[in-house]
């Protein structure tokens, strides 16, 4: 593992307009028995400040298409760029926040500690962490919690710590996968509107996993529909909804005529089939 | 931590009174048990002793004179507690600490070498943990090691290391120590190697996301992790030192030191004397892991544990 704790700033000036860059990108793990293709000739291009999601059924490779991007797997064969330089290094330069699908939070430390913690890591000093810590716990709606503990929580309250933790150190790309699957479905709607409220403010790059087609129209910019077996992309669906959106726009015919193309083409890639 | 208090509010049955509720009168029923059985069975064990002698003195003699005889030898096979009790009265509450025939020094005797040992043993079964867990090599050579030192008996050996470590000329707490270590580091290994391999994938993830160093991760996650599991081999590894401070005393003849105590009960037959020295490890050996359990509490309050 590259453990240089050096601190690079994480540099705003676009390298070109384009976050991430997919080329011809695939991923083979070897098991005993027949090597698995997780992911099989990607291509796909996210410009600055998307919301992009990545929806699929299990076994479509979404999951690992992210952990690729964020240097957590190695591409078999292909070109990825992330933010013009390779995913390590972009990982050395921390350039992303990562939400899991747990909150993966330390239980031994408080709301404000977890949040802190990545900034202890990347050596700010101590007042500036504290600020940032309210700011961004402000942000997801948790001030008043610092002092608590993760068991003092509720999933949604966990999973928001999560979000300002990946937040605190102001990355320029988040990658969330499936942050919200474990939660119920009023939590979930309201994280959806707090989230998309979140990106119109900060217009960060988002890269966020779902299978959930509501929440992956309802969020996004593009819409990445993928398919198992081996995992490929299917179909890239833009997004004719305006930038600013409430949770009533999912009753709209617009809204509704994108859901529809997301699921034929999820039914192309054979998704609903056994 | 007020605000945990306010989110979990005690019992009403919680704390001293509703321990004493929930939990005096079956303590005491054993107990009573307990004691009464080990009466009946001091006049089991001790009768045939005290019968011949009754015989010998020629005069009739009655079930009566037999059962307070067994309960009032001189060297009986099986003292009574009230016996023990008297023992224990005699040499812990009116004998001077600093006198050798006071159990309170014998017991801190013993203690200083327990506690050498604990400390010293614990240090080492933290040492080799984070070894094993941190490298592979160490990991296939040292565990089947650590797993063979433990199936050695302890008695075979404590003579050795007293033997060997006196002709480097180191004798009294250093041998004691060194034998309660090599008792006391083995939980203190096997329960580390477990908890500083308990973080998830995703906490161990997140530190690479933040291209955190192999340092930063001891101290920031495995480490912390490892807290809860250190404890609980803690008080394990704390008894088995005491045990391990006594089998010490042995080998040596020791003239200070329960073992001692031990050992020159059983030379002359002092069975009321091996006995009181029995309680006397038994209650230090309560004492030590009872604080142990105490530090434990404090530290995984602080550590915002769910009380």
């Amino acid at each position: 593992m590259p453990t240089k704790p050096t601190l690079k700033v994480v540099s705003d000036a676009p390298a070109g307009d384009t976050a991430i860059d997919i080329r011809g990108l695939s991923l083979i793990f070897p098991t005993p028995d027949a090597p698995v293709v997780a992911l099989s000739g990607v291509d796909l291009s996210v410009k600055r400040g998307e919301f992009v999601s990545f929806i699929g059924p299990s076994g479509c490779g979404k999951t690992t298409l992210m952990r690729v991007i964020a240097d957590l797997e190695r591409p078999s064969e292909g070109h990825i760029a992330v933010n013009g330089v390779s995913p390590g290094e972009a990982r050395l330069a921390r350039a992303y926040g990562y939400v899991f699908q747990s909150p993966a939070l330390y239980a031994w430390r408080s709301v404000t500690r977890n949040v802190t913690l990545p900034l202890e890591i990347m050596g700010i000093a101590r007042d500036e962490r504290l600020t940032r810590a309210a700011k961004y716990l402000e942000m997801v709606g948790l001030a008043g919690f610092e002092r608590k503990f993760p068991w003092q929580l509720s999933g949604g309250m966990q999973q928001r710590v999560s979000i300002a933790r990946a937040l605190s150190f102001e990355p320029a790309l988040l990658l969330m996968d499936e942050p919200f699957g474990a939660l119920d479905e009023i939590t979930r709607d309201r994280l959806n509107e707090q989230l998309i409220g979140l990106w119109e403010r900060t217009r960060k790059t988002v890269i966020f996993v779902t299978h959930s087609i509501a929440e992956a129209v309802f969020l996004s910019s593009r819409i990445v529909v993928m398919s198992p077996r081996p995992g490929r992309i299917m179909q890239v669906i833009e997004s004719s909804l305006p930038a600013r959106r409430t949770l009533d726009i999912r009753e709209t015919p617009e809204f509704l005529a994108i859901a529809h193309r997301v699921r034929d083409a999820l039914r192309t890639g054979h998704s609903y089939e056994d | 931590m007020s605000a945990v208090g306010a989110l979990a509010p005690a019992p009403a049955d919680a704390g001293w009174r509703g321990l004493v509720r929930n939990h005096a009168l079956p303590v005491a029923a054993v107990v009573g048990a307990i004691l009464l059985l080990w009466f009946a069975a001091a006049i089991w064990l001790n009768a045939p002793q005290v019968a011949a002698k009754l015989d010998q003195s020629g005069a009739p003699w009655s079930a009566r004179d037999l059962v307070a005889g067994t309960w009032s030898m001189e060297r009986p096979v099986l003292p009574t507690p009230l016996q023990i009790a008297g023992e224990l009265d005699k040499t812990v509450l009116r004998t001077a600490v600093t006198s050798k025939r006071s159990l309170v020094y014998h017991a801190a005797v013993t203690a200083s070498g327990t506690l050498l040992g604990f400390a010293l043993g614990s240090l080492l079964g933290i040492l080799l943990a984070v070894g094993i867990v941190h490298l592979r090599v160490l990991d296939k050579s040292l565990m089947p090691w650590v797993i063979a030192s433990q199936t050695v008996p302890i008695l075979a050996i404590a003579p050795m290391i007293v033997v060997v470590l006196g002709s480097l000329g180191l004798t009294g707490l250093v041998p004691k120590a060194i034998i309660s270590m090599y008792l006391c580091f083995f939980p203190v290994t096997i329960g580390m190697v477990k908890g500083l391999r308990s973080p998830d994938p995703l906490q161990l993830d997140l530190m690479r996301t933040y291209n955190a160093s192999p340092a930063q991760i001891f101290w920031k996650l495995r480490w912390p992790a490892s807290v809860p599991f250190l404890f609980a081999s803690l008080k394990v590894a704390v008894a088995i030192s005491l045990v391990g401070a006594i089998v010490g005393e042995l080998p040596t003849g020791a003239q200070a030191g329960l073992g001692a105590r031990l050992l020159s009960g059983s030379y002359f037959g002092q069975t009321t004397q091996i006995w009181a020295a029995l309680v006397m490890a038994a209650l230090l050996g309560a004492l030590l892991v009872l604080a142990v359990g105490m530090v434990e509490r404090w530290v995984l309050r602080q550590m915002g544990a769910r009380p």
